[in-house]
């Protein structure tokens, strides 16, 4: 059922036997995979499947839950999230886009070198270089680059989700995580966006949680199925549409008879 | 996996700077937390501290609240008893009440339910400002302006009386009872009142029978804050009350409150006499009383939060 | 079509003079403090001159200024600011950034709440006892100040809470995500856009301290000073107190003079409030969000 890891490739996270609960509610259950380096990991599922409690663990945003727990381990670099001293650190590597995005009460400017002034940047110079390169790969510097010192929180639903992207991005991390990112995105954005994620893949790991069954075909290497809180199927994302699937529920959702 | 790449994509979990300032900026803030909690315990501590002797040594329960007589500075037999001054905090916090719970219970109806736009934000306004007039302040208009008025409009010979200090007192605890009922008011959901007007109840209908009651624990928590106010205020006591010893038995007697008995009674022992230790006495009843007011309007809030 | 039945126009009548008594109450309620305000104005005004705001009070208090008064208020609610701000800040930061929701939090809310609610001279009793004797500060500024910061730390802690908690949490959340700690959260997102908030509460703290009069009056404000005070561990007079004295305690008073007093004690107070209640006005037509 689990595919097993090709010797060669390297593991950027090993989930080994998660299960995520809230209170007495389990939202996931026994799940186990992995994702590869340089991979675009798609992960499917309707909604209440356990998609974004997943995500959540795995930067331990759960601690900030005090409702929420976990068994079994997140290994990030093959370090066990749930033993790791310095959660910050952590989450520096992993960037996360969410469903709504959130353009915090900065300017466009300030949105975007607040990580790397996190970091202890502090040369301006080195700033500009990065809120640029960061804002050009999430394809927003065209429409902004007059107006830097403007609010973010002031944009359009489309440019803040960009914006939060060029925010992740310039944590410079080695893990991306999106959360159903198109959902407050019209058409031709979210196609730029996932441009953008073709070109980031060369580079970095990615996450993509869809509720868009042809968006995780369209970008996804290998593609997760969760259901109810159970991880259904892993597979080449190819196999997963067209092959042998394991559940013949995987392949009632992908063919959109329910989800 | 490559042998140099380890340490490189490992290293995040290492203590750094920001670490260490987010846990010792955590540790200060739980100090700041902690500190209303320290400032209760200190104030009971210590006026504890300075009245224990007290208690010990010359307090008797019975003469202390059972005598009339508060004669600290007799030198053949001083006693001590707060039942008179007791009567006139009573007295003057009552008149206060029967002034402040109608108007202010009034008002605040009028302001959540009836005034709108530019009127209300005036009304509240107002009310924010007259809640901000120093209690001295208070004291002073007793003082020069009641005074005088209920002199002429009564024929009596003093105007610093119960009627004095307990209209200025209502005057004073209605606008923080305004402010707290209208909250509470507010508080009731919308869709209360829309469905009770959907049946045809004209305004006050829908206010009187379903409002009201739903914001009962809210209005009494303001009432139980107004009388704590006004059984807690001093300066305008001290100097409206005409500050004679005295189990009223009209509105035109003068008393004295307990409150008004310290401010003007410390400055003038020595510090550890029995007089001086009488006095912080009296401070830890007043002190455990208000707790109780707090106390028991908190919780009568809170029921109205849950429920 | 539809005609006002009897029962109707009763209503009708009934709600108008419903709404006419609540309408009266509330102005009944204003009214009078009004009329004293204006009697205050009437009486008061005429007596404030550059002089009397700058001047030492002569004659044993019955002409002169005001002057060591104002300065001494100005001096004790400068020293509460300084003691009291930076501690109410931290512990609205703790409630509103770090506090779980336990009895140990219900603790801290509700000795706020009666902080706030113990009357001022009990606080001037604590003042007594704790400053001025067992910390041996004796009667001065520090000690009356540090009363007056006690017994105002709600006013701060609340305000500061509430302007806190108006940041939405989605903020804070997007910004953990990122990688940063509670502190630089705090620092860099949350207390930016509180800050007009804390600041109302801190000129709500003002008017309150400098009103006061019971916790000052063992503690550090004395009836008459020949001297302006030179340090904090000195006595000073102060405009409250100020008040009490010159309209109960000197024979032959001149009758403007306390209404002087008042005036001036009074618009310093509205002043300060009226200030934070515009500029929370003004904070509440501008949202960034």
């Amino acid at each position: 059922m689990v595919a097993v890891a090709e010797p060669t490739a390297v593991n950027k996270l090993e989930v080994d036997r998660l299960t995520i609960r809230y209170g007495d509610h389990v939202a996931l259950e026994d799940v186990s995979f992995e994702v590869r380096e340089n991979e675009v990991f798609g992960i499917i599922g309707p909604a209440n499947s356990g998609k974004t409690s997943f995500l959540k663990t795995i930067n331990r945003m759960d601690m900030f839950d005090s409702n929420m727990s976990f068994e079994g381990a997140i290994r990030f670099n093959g370090v066990d999230v749930s033993r790791v001293r310095n959660v910050y650190g952590l989450r520096r590597r992993i960037g996360v886009v969410f469903p709504l995005p959130v353009g915090l009460p900065l300017s466009i400017y300030d949105n975007v070198a607040l990580a790397p002034r996190l970091a202890g940047q502090k040369n301006r110079a080195e700033l500009d270089i990065i809120v640029e390169r960061c804002l050009r790969r999430a394809a927003l510097w065209d429409e902004v680059k007059d107006r830097l010192h403007s609010l973010g929180s002031m944009l359009s639903g489309g440019q803040q989700q960009r914006l939060t992207i060029a925010r992740a991005l310039s944590q410079e991390p080695e893990l991306l995580m999106l959360d159903e990112f198109s959902i407050a995105v019209d058409p031709v954005t979210t196609m730029r966006i996932e441009d953008v994620l073709r070109e980031l893949k060369k580079e970095i790991t990615i996450i993509l949680v869809t509720n868009l069954v042809q968006q995780a075909r369209r970008l996804a290497d290998r593609t997760a199925f969760f259901l109810e809180g159970r991880c259904l199927d892993v597979a080449p994302t190819e196999e997963l549409f067209t092959g042998t699937v394991s559940d013949p529920r995987t392949r009632d959702y992908v063919e959109g008879r329910f989800g | 996996m490559t042998k140099e790449k380890v340490p490189a994509r490992q290293d995040f979990d290492q203590l750094n700077r920001d670490w260490f300032i987010d846990k010792a900026v955590q540790v200060l803030v739980f100090l700041g937390g902690i500190s209303a909690i320290v400032f209760i315990i200190g104030i009971f501590v210590f006026i504890s501290r300075e009245g224990l002797g007290f208690i010990f040594e010359d307090f008797s329960f019975t003469e202390f609240f059972g005598s009339p007589n508060w004669r600290p500075t007799s030198e053949s037999n001083p006693t001590y008893g707060i039942l008179a001054l007791v009567a006139g905090t009573a007295s003057v916090t009552g008149l206060a009440m029967l002034v402040a719970i109608p108007f202010s219970l009034g008002a605040a109806i009028y302001i959540a339910e009836f005034a709108s736009g530019k009127k209300r934000e005036f009304l509240k306004v107002t009310v924010e400002l007259l809640a901000a007039i120093p209690s001295v302040v208070w004291g002073f208009i007793g003082l020069a302006i009641m005074n005088p008025i209920i002199i002429q409009t009564f024929n009596v010979p003093v105007g610093l009386n119960v009627l004095n200090a307990g209209v200025i007192l209502g005057l004073m605890a209605a606008p923080i009872m305004t402010s707290i009922a209208e909250d509470a008011l507010k508080a009731v959901p919308d869709r209360y009142r829309e469905a009770a007007e959907a049946m045809g109840a004209t305004r006050w209908q829908v206010i009187y029978k379903v409002v009201l009651p739903a914001a009962k624990n809210g209005l009494l928590g303001a009432v139980l804050l107004g009388v704590g106010r006004g059984f807690g205020e001093t300066m305008a006591v001290l100097m409206a009350t005409g500050h004679s010893i005295n189990i009223p038995t009209s509105v035109f007697d003068s008393v004295r409150a307990l409150t008004a008995t310290i401010a003007a009674e410390l400055g003038e022992t020595a510090v550890g006499s029995p007089h001086y230790e009488a006095l912080f006495t009296i401070g830890i009843f007043l002190f455990v009383i208000t707790f109780i007011i707090n106390l028991s309007a908190d919780l009568i809030v809170r029921g109205v939060r849950k429920g | 079509m539809f005609e006002a039945s009897s029962l109707n126009r009763k209503n009708l009548r009934n709600e108008r003079l419903v709404k006419a008594s609540l309408g009266l109450m509330t102005g009944l309620l204003i009214l009078p403090v009004v009329l004293i305000l204006s009697t205050l104005l009437y009486k008061g005004g005429p007596v404030i001159s550059f002089e009397f705001l700058f001047a030492s009070p002569t004659n044993g208090m019955t002409a002169g200024g005001i002057f060591p008064a104002l300065l001494g208020t100005i001096l004790l609610v400068l020293v509460a600011l300084i003691a009291s701000v930076p501690l109410g800040v931290a512990a609205a930061i703790y409630l509103s950034e770090y506090a779980p929701d336990n009895w140990f939090t219900r603790a801290i809310n509700l000795a706020i709440i009666n902080l706030a609610g113990v009357p001022s001279i009990v606080h001037a009793l604590f003042g007594v006892g704790a400053f001025v004797i067992f910390f041996k500060f004796g009667t001065s500024i520090l000690a009356a100040s540090l009363t007056l910061a006690i017994m105002t730390l709600p006013v701060v802690i609340v305000a500061t809470r509430e302007s806190l908690q108006a940041v939405p949490q989605a903020f804070r959340e997007a910004c953990w995500n990122m990688g940063a700690t509670r502190w630089q959260t705090i620092r860099r997102v949350v207390l930016p856009n509180a800050i007009t908030g804390i600041l109302t509460g801190v000129i709500l703290e003002v008017s309150r301290t400098s009103g006061e009069t019971a916790p000052i009056m063992f503690t550090g404000a004395a009836f008459f000073l020949p001297l302006l005070p030179q340090g904090v561990l000195d006595q000073t007079m102060a405009l409250s107190l100020h008040l009490f004295v010159v309209s109960t305690q000197v024979p032959d008073m001149p009758e403007e003079l306390p209404y002087g007093v008042a005036l001036v004690l009074i618009s310093i107070v509205l002043i300060m409030n009226s200030l934070s209640i515009a500029l929370r006005m003004y904070l509440r037509g501008r949202k960034k969000w």
